[in-house]
């Protein structure tokens, strides 16, 4: 049965609130008593997740839901859609303009790091409709 | 020293406080709360950061330390002056005479604890050169953010080094050898460190990463400042001790330590705000390709602590002009060093500190935390901390946890005794309806349902 269950937008190109979404759902983590190595692995792909929504999506939304067996996080982004889903899964493999990666983004970790740090990890991505991310981390 | 486990060096004095929030927005781990017009402070969730100590209006919040007189327990007295305490004098551009006027204290000895600081840098590079870490290592010399790291980012445990402060090692030498040297007994042997931080009674009493401390006493730099600036005016023989180099004396200075650690990629971050956002970003993996992070509680190091006397950045100043008199070159022997990373090395597991966390399974933990999300959904988002709470979400907390009641938030009550008013009103009119016909104002009556 699932307790919590919480919905966040996420805007694209707004790098004022990059990673509000993530923090807000680690506080929460934490006041529930979840294990930190679990509270860790969320972070991180949670984080790289909003990342991807703010630089690449056409703007998108965050899931979360707890449950006392697994935390579930689920990415939708309404565009552009991943052309080549095996080139992007690559680490090092990244599109991120350089302005971007000035700031420190875009070093073609992101996918790669969600699907290391979760449990179970599912990516669905169609050209001209977007992207469809689920991530699991089993407590 | 019997071990108390919150045994906290930061106290209120009741009768000075007013009951007004300036300690409690302003503490990091929201560690107050104002019940009956007076602070009190959450023992379990204090981090001794002494925050509160600085922002008290009325000089309610204070940091207990042993008085000077601690030293008459012992027969032959060490001092342990942090690097600090050379730069609260003016006109003072060397530190001979400061150390000089320790004597006249009546310490029979001084150690510099930027000696052991030179020790423990030494101790902290071969670990790190030596032994695979998670990283970034994050130093563990500042015991205000080790308390903050147990209770707000547990996962980062695992990149605290476990080594022990310079304090701890400086009393450690500087009995070993004074044994040696005059033949008294270990525990007829007492050393003091002279402190700018609050916190570091706390860790003396209460420490973490060892079973127990050898620092005897901590006596605060302010309450001794008068009497060694007295003594500083007078003359003194040169010294023959051994003095710290560069190398020690710099980690009074953020990034002091990190240099001297000497690792390629390092960062350092001072004033406790700036840490819990650079813990934060850790704890999201992103500076992963750090080596080392020195993190500071007090805003310029230990030269801002709460017990010094100067402006922490005068301080600053002054301890650059004090290192150009310092020499670059260690002098300490070399025995001092060798093996320094097994024999400093901490004993005991740094454990988290879940104080803040919701308790019960964790289905009872997940239908709180509905029902924390609902109460702040009803409150005004403020965070004024009219409620004695720090923030809306805290009240929330507090409601749940049984500490506080829906009636402490005042737009709450607010609305509740315009309500309460509003129900008066219908309840007289109806009540005149019903007596009947004692109307004097002349309107015809209103039907009431």
């Amino acid at each position: 049965m699932t307790m919590i269950k919480e919905s966040y937008p996420v805007k694209a190109d707004d790098m004022t609130s990059a990673g509000d979404v993530s923090a807000r759902i680690k506080r929460q983590m934490k006041q529930l008593g979840i294990p930190a190595s679990v509270v860790r692995r969320v972070s991180v792909g949670t984080y790289e997740a909003e990342i991807n929504l703010v630089i690449h999506s056409d703007g998108g939304r965050i899931d979360f839901e707890i449950s006392p067996e697994k935390i579930t996080i689920r990415v939708v982004d309404q565009g552009p859609g991943i052309p080549d889903l095996k080139k992007a899964m690559t680490e090092g493999w990244s599109t991120a303009s350089n302005e971007v990666r000035n700031m420190g983004f875009g070093a073609g970790m992101g996918l790669p790091n969600m699907k290391r740090n979760a449990d179970e990890f599912d990516i669905q991505s169609t050209v001209g409709v977007g992207t469809d991310i689920t991530m699991i981390f089993n407590i | 020293m019997s071990r108390e486990r919150y045994f906290h060096s930061v106290r209120l004095e009741e009768d000075k406080c007013k009951g007004c929030t300036n300690c409690l927005k302003r503490c990091p781990t929201e560690a107050i709360r104002i019940r009956n017009n007076r602070a009190t402070i959450l023992r379990e969730s204090c981090i001794d950061c002494g925050e509160c100590i600085r922002v008290c209006p009325n000089h309610a919040k204070v940091a207990v330390t042993d008085p000077l007189s601690v030293i008459n327990g012992y027969e032959y007295k060490i001092a342990l002056p942090a690097p600090a305490l050379y730069v609260q004098f003016p006109q003072v551009h060397h530190s001979d005479k400061i150390i000089a006027s320790l004597y006249k204290l009546g310490f029979d000895e001084v150690f510099e604890v930027a000696r052991a600081a030179e020790v423990i840098s030494y101790a902290i590079s071969r670990t790190l050169i030596n032994e695979d870490r998670p990283r970034p290592v994050i130093s563990s010399a500042c015991p205000a953010v080790v308390r903050l790291i147990q209770q707000k980012y547990p996962s980062l445990l695992d990149n605290v080094i476990d080594i022990m402060s310079p304090m701890e090692a400086a009393a450690r030498i500087a009995k070993e050898e004074a044994a040696k040297k005059t033949g008294i007994p270990a525990e007829k042997i007492g050393a003091f460190f002279i402190s700018p931080c609050a916190a570091k009674l706390s860790d003396v009493r209460n420490p973490i990463g060892i079973e127990k401390s050898s620092v005897d006493g901590v006596i605060a730099i302010k309450d001794v400042y008068t009497q060694i600036q007295a003594h500083v005016k007078e003359g003194f023989t040169p010294l023959e001790i051994e003095r710290a180099s560069t190398v020690g004396v710099r980690w009074a200075v953020p990034t002091g330590e990190a240099e001297a650690v000497g690792m390629r990629h390092t960062l350092c971050v001072d004033g406790i705000e700036n840490v819990k956002h650079a813990l934060e970003q850790i704890e999201d993996s992103r500076f992963d390709r750090l080596d080392y992070v020195e993190l500071l509680a007090c805003s310029n190091g230990c030269l801002g602590g709460p017990l010094t006397v100067e402006n922490g950045y005068v301080a600053k100043s002054r301890m650059h002009a004090i290192l150009r008199h310092t020499p670059d070159k260690m002098v300490q022997k070399t025995e001092i060093f060798n093996g320094a990373h097994e024999k400093f090395r901490m004993t005991q597991e740094i454990e988290p500190n879940e104080s803040q966390q919701l308790t019960g399974t964790m289905m009872e933990r997940i239908i709180k935390t509905a029902r924390i999300d609902e109460i702040v959904r009803g409150l005004p988002g403020l965070d004024c901390g009219s409620c004695g709470s720090p923030t809306c979400h805290a009240l929330a907390m507090d409601i749940v946890g049984g500490h506080a009641s829906e009636m402490n938030c005042i737009f709450k009550l607010n609305e509740r005794i315009s309500a309460l008013a509003g129900e008066m009103v219908s309840l007289g009119a109806s009540t005149r309806f019903a007596v009947g016909g004692n109307r004097q104002d002349g309107t015809p009556d209103k039907k009431e349902d």
